[in-house]
């Protein structure tokens, strides 16, 4: 069979759809982005029209996947670690009403932050939401975990996490795909209040959970993607979550391990085989990219367990992402070390683009603000947080998605005056709509800025849903509509941008301005498309 | 056989398609392949690399362990020495002359070109120069990827159909620019070396 290359993002994607998905819900955040766009441009995807438009945020997400999964089909919800903070109270409740149609929940970490403000372990959510957990090692288990997920969700009635990190997420390899399965037809749940969670049915719910956990348990002890391998030396035993075992087999090629070795790739922790490896060996080295889970619930806490290592006793360093060097040094095999970057090489932050419209509008905040002294600014999640490195350090914060907003406005509780927000279209539809309905209710003095740059840039130009609605949205929440104004962001309009801004800091209540133009990476890719097109007619 | 590459450049200088290029040509090979890339923040003109591998057997790492990689391939020559530590020994760096210059503190050229030339196996090519004469000016990566081909171990031919793989929807002209890119950087590197 003709093998697909794919990144691991992607092999989740292709095994959704081969598992016989029928929806996919999710908001943009890297490293998880591509599982949704391969599905929005995926030939069997598009015939089947399977749902893969952009959710507002991946709460609404998180529940439309639980919608679809009550009305008996198939779903995937997608998002970056970060996003299941937002969509946690659903997550966490759709363990209590349980799965008609089998659910997945895809949640990409990213460990060492190479694009977010946290390192968080979700990992962690799905053991809080007890349900079982998926951590595959490579591109190809990414595949088979996503296609045989659904199954297994349907049969415990659960839904399913699948976690990867980063590394795993934005790498490519050959993917071998099985047989495309049918989808489920509409099937309403069995019983009509499995979804009613009033106290009397939810502790009902929850003990059904807590004696689910055993059969879980049983799941993760049977699993092909818990293997053990037997070794001579005992002196040492390793345990291998997920995306680790690659590490480590780079350090013993051909998976020629002088150690018992466990490979773990489905949660619960398969009991059994936890405990052989613990019992025969001596000590037990713990890889997991992420926090220190696995490691944490051997060690105990008052035990202090001092036969297990890892990232709490120093074996490995206790942030950051894991790669084979760092296996390597926790095993004491001998690291290369390569030649040394020669001082002239200097450091090459991102930077906003150039043409970008973010760089008039902080042009033009950065002058209005002299005359309002600095720290004022609340920014968001986006490529404008990078106003808050040189040349501009415009902004003050960047927090989570919506933030900007409602920081802002606790800071103007506070007395800080003007009290600014700086957000972006897609962010302000994704969170930051009820933050302004806080400021409206109280007409807090504030100024929030929405850059409008038609799409959700900084994961590489989604459709925004706030695209050409901002000022109804805002006018609806309450915003007085003389205080709701658009701007156009160039060079050329420099005066009239500090102009409007000054006049919004003066008033006393909430003002809205919305400078708009698209994004120039948009902007070039769709001048690009029509240049294809155009070469295409001429052929 | 096994090739450990590390491309470098600068977001949306285009290593992706060097990547995808070499890709196509290790799957026409029936080889393994694994090929870690970035994404997100720091494609906004910051520094981007990734760590492309192809062997005859199973590859365990989505990541090159330090000291490993037989060839470093830039597309930007301050780049190419910010992953010094991961070339190995007889390890070569191939990397444009061309610089791109969006930070304040970038190095002096000549001490730049003397750290390249410094390094025992070293291609340094001005790529945008030879995809002008070449008439292809938008294909200086696959200059930077013929100047590199003699030492990735898949047939030259391979790198060409994978080529017309990529491009193929963007029609045959651009194809033919790219292989003639290509060409150009392969011949250039021959000659240094003979």
């Amino acid at each position: 069979m003709e093998k697909l290359l794919l990144l691991g993002a992607e092999a989740i994607a292709q095994g959704a759809i081969d598992g016989g998905m029928s929806g996919v819900y999710a908001y943009p955040g890297t490293p998880s982005t591509e599982i949704t766009e391969y599905v929005q441009h995926n030939k069997t995807a598009v015939e089947r029209k399977l749902h893969s438009q952009w959710s507002a945020n991946e709460k609404t997400a998180m529940e439309a996947g639980l919608g679809m999964s009550y009305a008996g089909k198939r779903a995937m919800v997608c998002m970056k670690h970060v996003g299941l903070n937002v969509a946690a109270d659903a997550f966490i409740n759709s363990a209590i009403t349980g799965v008609n149609g089998g659910l997945i929940v895809t949640v990409a970490d990213d460990p060492s932050m190479h694009s977010s403000q946290n390192e968080q372990d979700s990992r962690f959510f799905g053991k809080f939401a007890m349900i079982p957990i998926f951590e595959p090692a490579s591109q190809q288990e990414a595949y088979d975990m996503a296609y045989e997920g659904f199954e297994l969700s349907e049969k415990l009635k659960i839904p399913i996490m699948m976690r990867i990190t980063t590394r795993l997420a934005h790498s490519r390899a050959g993917i071998e795909t099985r047989p495309l399965k049918q989808e489920n037809k509409l099937k309403y749940p069995e019983d009509p209040i499995q979804f009613v969670l009033l106290p009397s049915n939810a502790r009902k719910r929850y003990k059904g959970l807590l004696g689910l956990q055993s059969l879980m348990e049983q799941e993760a002890e049977r699993s092909s993607f818990n293997t053990y391998y037997p070794a001579r030396n005992k002196s040492l035993g390793i345990i291998a979550c997920g995306i680790a075992f690659n590490y480590l087999m780079e350090n013993y090629p051909e998976r020629k391990f002088p150690h018992p070795v466990l490979q773990l790739g489905q949660y619960p922790l398969p009991f059994s085989k936890v405990e052989k490896i613990v019992n025969e060996c001596e000590h037990i080295l713990i890889l997991e990219d992420g926090y220190p889970l696995v490691e944490e619930m051997l060690k105990g806490y008052l035990d202090k367990n001092s036969k297990i290592k890892g990232r709490l006793d120093g074996t490995i360093p206790r942030d950051g992402e894991l790669n084979p060097d760092i296996v390597a040094k926790a095993l004491g095999l001998e690291v290369k070390i390569g030649k040394q970057v020669p001082s002239i090489v200097a450091n090459r932050p991102p930077e906003l683009c150039a043409g970008c419209s973010h760089r008039d509008i902080y042009n033009a905040l950065n002058e209005t603000m002299k005359e309002f002294g600095k720290q004022k600014v609340f920014s968001d999640i986006g490529c404008y947080t990078l106003g808050a490195l040189p040349p501009w350090n415009s902004i003050n914060s960047c927090v989570d998605m919506g933030a900007s907003i409602t920081m802002a406005k606790g800071a103007a509780d506070a007395g800080v005056h003007p009290a600014i927000a700086v957000i972006g279209d897609s962010t302000f539809t994704h969170s930051g709509m009820t933050a302004l309905l806080d400021a409206i209710v109280e007409n807090t003095p504030m100024t929030v800025i929405i850059s409008d740059n038609g799409t959700t840039g900084m994961t590489g130009g989604q459709a925004s849903h706030a695209t050409g609605r901002l000022e109804e949205i805002c006018i609806g929440l309450g915003v007085k509509p003389e205080h709701v104004k658009v701007l156009t962001p160039l060079p050329k309009y420099h005066d009239e941008m500090v102009k409007v801004l000054r006049e919004e800091m003066l008033y006393e209540g909430v003002s809205v301005v919305i400078p708009r133009r698209e994004c120039i990476q948009t902007l070039a890719r769709s001048k690009k498309d029509v240049r294809v097109k155009v070469e295409e007619v001429v052929k | 056989m096994k090739s450990d590459i590390i491309l470098s450049g600068v977001g949306g200088q285009g290593i992706l398609s060097i990547a995808a290029v070499v890709g196509m040509a290790a799957l026409e090979n029936h080889l393994y392949l694994k090929q870690a890339e970035v994404h997100g923040m720091s494609q906004r003109g910051g520094a981007v690399q990734s760590h492309l591998r192809i062997s005859e057997k199973e590859i365990a790492s989505d990541l090159i362990p330090e000291g490993r990689a037989d060839i470093i391939i830039s597309v930007e020559p301050m780049e190419s020495l910010r992953y010094l530590p991961w070339l190995s020994e007889n390890g070569w760096l191939v990397t444009n002359t061309t610089p791109f210059v969006n930070i304040t503190d970038y190095p002096d050229m000549k001490v730049l070109i003397a750290e390249i030339e410094k390094l025992p196996h070293n291609i340094a090519i001005n790529a945008d120069e030879i995809a002008r004469q070449v008439k292809s000016p938008r294909s200086s990566n696959m200059v930077i990827l013929g100047a590199a081909s003699p030492f990735i171990d898949i047939p030259y031919q391979s790198l060409e159909n994978g080529i017309k793989k990529i491009f193929e929807r963007k029609g045959e002209k651009i194809v033919q620019l790219n292989i003639d890119a290509l060409k150009a950087g392969r011949e250039f590197s021959e000659a240094k070396r003979n």
